[in-house]
């Protein structure tokens, strides 16, 4: 089967137009060959894409401004020195990152929630020639009806139209549809003329609930009559239910036959390419005291203290944290080298999985200005030294405190095997514990981890995050003066 | 005797959480709400066989479409005497819901959605996976509560409720009722008195049942138009060259009519400064703000006539454009249009009392609306459990022999359910139930690649 349609793959021109669309829909998988470096290098490619659309909805980037966003990434990352090959690339590389993102459900949301917003600025960018035939696609088809029909909710169309301000012009386009029929509707009785054509769109109301909630559209007998710009939310809304129902079933396929079956050609890729979401950039030197969000992951990984290293998968996990965890998180954090507006990013990438963009907008995003000093009577706040967090008290729900303090033994023994400390040192680190030697105990999981020594021992977690920083990078600039090769 | 019988169970029964209330005098006390006249109300009058029907949506007949687990799959929950609240509580037939309301003679009846599998098994089943515990049909429901409008009110306030008030409660059924019919397509809508204070709202067609959660949000939203709390001045704002359809035929059909011809004079909402104050506040022009004020404190007019004065001020004012005139429909809407408990309808999981209770602070019964005739509905003269009994004992009885509801007042109620709501309902069920079987039958091999 085919992704795209037959008569669109003799002539690929890379503006559109002329009724060809070059934006595939990724309904099936292509019977192309494809050599194993263009599998990774295209899909690397879609993956930068993916990752910068990331980037500018995390930094709440407004519509016009993600369009320009998305256009521009499309047009550096994806296109190909053969023209032909460029449909190719695109449609190869989705589906490698199918397979990458198909595996968990925070993935699959992820890769869902990209690959839709890329589909959505590509098909606005469209002209309404090729709208229309992909919305054929998702299979639409046009037949004429009765000009009585049209007049009996010309009226109420046009209140609703000015009720939104969009008023509907005769050049306007507006789609009509019933159940997945086009139907064109003629003014006047005789014939008609391209010029005066007006198309209407109708469907299910529980297929618009955005719209519907809004008061966007005419709802009559359980249709909503909607505009041409709003058609374009139902094409998205298709495109996402497709991937998404797809993704499912691909999973089902990697795990019980794909995996097995690539597992000395494609499954190495995949799952490279996977954690190359969350590796660092080494290929670029780090400036000092600074940190990029791109790299928080894998710093967080490597370098955070216990203490932050907890709060931070808690908030991934989570998607949230109480005031204790994000003073504490967030302080350390600007101490590491993270700035305001990369802060914000984080925080409302992460809270707007859980409360929602505008509720983080409204509730948490001033409290993090607060912390960089840019509201209230601008104090500069200093992040908090182990005294300081070890003596904190935290309650239900709560993340922050001292792990070595307030974690039962079990949970501490799997928070530091989880960070790599090996057995003979847990011992160590234990004794420490249970003596309350809390400061002790993080000092001899540092030099666990980092497998070396650290004299000056640990008293506050931005001092433990610095000192580990300069080993990576001695580390680093002793044995591989290059660095690793670039994977993002 | 059972006037303190009657007292201890009120102070118990903190259902609503309200501070005792003072009784109006055409609320007679609930003399004889307990336990005793609840169980006779449970062993004669109750629907059972009706309700039955209802819950089963046509599941309880023969056709090999039937899915016989169906009613079994429905929670219910009981508040117990002693404000014990039972939930989860199912039952496979008919027979065994009546025996189980018989025994237990439940002080209130809530019903909760439909689940994947019977709730009381639901420990065998886990939250995520496969094979889940969940909610998969449920009716849209919505919930009006008169004391929502205690700001726009002024006869009565909190639980009270009189027949000067009581329009409020019309208006909303006819909104809703409309738009529920002719804009969404929904057929088989139920309304009922919630017994005191407000009406609940059942929809029970398939779509209805069968929505997901963000539908019935949006649906929520669709209706919504008073936002804003204690703290802003102006709740209502209807921005905009024009309003949307729904509003314009709500306005002119319904709230426009009630307001002019019975609320501003039943409320007198032009009565004295504090109230003509609330309604100035929400015109943002200065100039006539002020010159309506100077007419009204230095002269006596009825509330009519300011209505009046106000109006041709507000339509008078081109130069200032649409937003003053449309301070007029903003007025309106404020005192007038529906306002939702919209938690109660977004979720499939919430539970509403059910119809033909017996609420235990009036003793009356929660009776169904006709909407056609909404606007004859006297909450003073639902029936009450002690006027059933009385009822009952006097040895009326007319019509068939095995309903004895049928020689009380409450005959009419049940007639209207069974005959305007539950035969339309069951003939469209059964029709789905065949289609849906046929379909099933026929459908071809489905094969999505990936």
């Amino acid at each position: 089967m085919e992704a795209v349609r037959s008569q669109r793959k003799s002539s690929f021109s890379n503006g559109g137009g002329g009724g060809v669309s070059t934006l595939p829909i990724y309904r099936s998988a292509p019977p192309l060959e494809v050599r194993l470096e263009d599998f990774e290098l295209y899909a690397v490619d879609r993956l930068r894409v993916l990752k910068r659309i990331s980037d500018g909805l995390s930094r709440g980037k407004k519509p016009d401004e993600m369009e320009k966003l998305v256009l521009d990434l499309w047009k550096t990352n994806m296109r190909h020195e053969h023209s032909s090959e460029v449909v190719n690339k695109d449609i190869i590389s989705h589906f490698v990152l199918r397979l990458v993102y198909c595996r968990t459900e925070e993935l699959r949301k992820w890769f869902l929630s990209m690959e839709t917003t890329l589909f959505r600025y590509r098909f606005r960018d469209e002209s309404p020639e090729i709208q229309r035939a992909l919305m054929a696609e998702f299979d639409l088809q046009y037949k004429a009806v009765s000009n009585a029909e049209y007049e009996s909710v010309k009226d109420k169309l046009n209140q609703v139209a000015r009720a939104i301000g969009q008023p509907i012009t005769s050049t306007d386009t507006i789609f009509y549809k019933n159940l997945h029929r086009i139907w064109s509707i003629y003014i006047g009785c005789f014939g008609y003329s391209y010029d005066q054509e007006i198309w209407i769109d109708w469907v299910p109301f529980e297929e618009v609930p955005e719209l519907v909630a809004g008061r966007r559209v005419l709802i009559q007998k359980g249709n909503a009559y909607i505009a041409m710009n709003q058609v374009v939310s139902l094409v998205i809304t298709q495109f996402r239910s497709l991937l998404s129902k797809a993704l499912v079933l691909t999973n089902r396929k990697w795990t019980s036959m794909i995996r097995e079956q690539e597992k000395d050609r494609l499954t190495p890729i995949v799952e490279a390419l996977s954690t190359s979401y969350l590796g660092p950039d080494y290929s670029q030197p780090r400036e000092h005291a600074e940190l990029s969000l791109k790299d928080i992951d894998q710093i967080a990984k490597s370098s955070f203290p216990l203490c932050m290293r907890h709060l931070f998968d808690k908030l991934r996990e989570d998607h949230h944290l109480k005031h204790g965890g994000r003073m504490q998180l967030g302080l350390f954090l600007k101490g590491v080298g993270l700035k305001l507006d990369d802060a914000l990013a984080f925080w409302r990438a992460e809270f707007s999985q859980k409360v929602g963009a505008e509720r983080f907008d409204k509730e948490y995003a001033y409290g993090i200005r607060h912390n960089y000093g840019k509201e209230g009577k601008r104090t500069d706040y200093t992040p908090y030294s182990c005294q300081k967090i070890i003596s904190a008290a935290p309650g239900v729900g709560d993340h922050h405190g001292c792990p070595y303090r307030h974690f039962s033994e079990e949970n501490l023994r799997a928070a530091l095997t989880r960070m790599g400390v090996g057995n003979r040192a847990m011992e160590d680190v234990m004794d420490k514990v249970r003596n309350r030697h809390y400061q002790l105990a993080c000092t001899l999981t540092f030099e666990a981890v980092h497998n070396s020594t650290c004299d000056a021992g640990v008293n506050h977690p931005n001092q433990y995050f610095n000192d580990s920083q300069k080993i990576f990078e001695s580390k680093k600039s002793s044995s591989n003066p290059k660095g690793a090769a670039a994977s993002t | 005797m059972v006037r303190e019988e009657a007292e201890n169970g009120r102070d118990d029964m903190l259902i609503d959480g309200d501070e005792p209330e003072q009784m109006k005098l055409d609320y007679a006390l609930p003399d004889g709400f307990n336990a005793d006249y609840l169980k006779v109300y449970y062993g004669k009058v109750f629907p059972y066989v009706d309700m039955s029907k209802w819950l089963s949506y046509g599941n309880d007949g023969k056709h090999p479409g039937c899915d016989h687990s169906y009613l079994g799959r429905r929670e219910f929950s009981f508040t117990l005497d002693n404000d014990i609240y039972v939930r989860f509580q199912s039952f496979n037939t008919a027979s065994e819901l009546e025996k189980a309301i018989k025994e237990k003679c439940p002080f209130k009846i809530d019903i909760g959605p439909v689940y994947s599998v019977d709730p009381s098994k639901r420990h065998a089943y886990s939250q995520g996976g496969d094979n889940i515990f969940t909610p998969v049909e449920k009716e849209l429901v919505f919930d009006v509560d008169i004391s929502d409008y205690d700001d726009v009110r002024y006869c009565c306030s909190g639980a009270d409720v009189c027949l000067n008030c009581w329009p409020l409660m019309t208006i909303a059924i006819k909104v809703i009722d409309t738009s529920l019919r002719d804009d969404f397509g929904f057929s088989h809508v139920l309304w009922v008195y919630s017994g005191r204070r407000g009406v609940h709202c059942w929809v029970c067609d398939g779509k209805a049942r069968r929505l997901t959660n963000e539908q019935r949000a949006a649906i929520v939203d669709y209706f919504r138009v008073y936002k804003g709390n204690e703290n802003s001045t102006k709740k209502v704002s209807l921005v905009g060259p024009a309003l949307h359809p729904f509003l314009v035929r709500s306005y002119t059909e319904v709230l426009k009519d009630y307001f002019e011809n019975r609320l501003l004079s039943s409320q007198n909402l032009f009565l004295n400064e504090e109230r003509f104050e609330k309604i100035l506040e929400m015109i943002p022009d200065e100039s006539v703000t002020s010159e309506l004020r100077g007419k009204w404190l230095s002269n006596k007019q009825s509330d009519v006539a300011r209505w009046d004065q106000l109006k041709r001020l507000l339509q008078s004012s081109k130069q200032k454009g649409q937003g003053l005139r449309r301070c007029i429909e903003e007025i309106v809407f404020s005192f007038t249009y529906p306002r939702l408990d919209t938690e109660v309808s977004k979720h499939m999981n919430h539970l509403l009392k059910a119809p033909f209770c017996v609420h235990p602070k009036t003793g009356r019964v929660c009776v169904p609306i006709n909407p056609k005739n909404c606007d004859e509905f006297d909450p003073s003269a639902v029936p009450t459990l002690s006027q059933l009994l009385r009822e009952l004992n006097s040895g009326s009885f007319r019509g068939e022999g095995d309903n004895e509801w049928d020689g009380t007042s409450l005959g009419d109620c049940v007639r209207y359910f069974r005959e305007s709501f539950l035969q339309p309902l069951l003939k469209s069920c059964k029709e789905e139930i065949e289609a849906s079987y046929n379909a099933k039958v026929q459908q071809s091999r489905n094969s999505i690649s990936w």
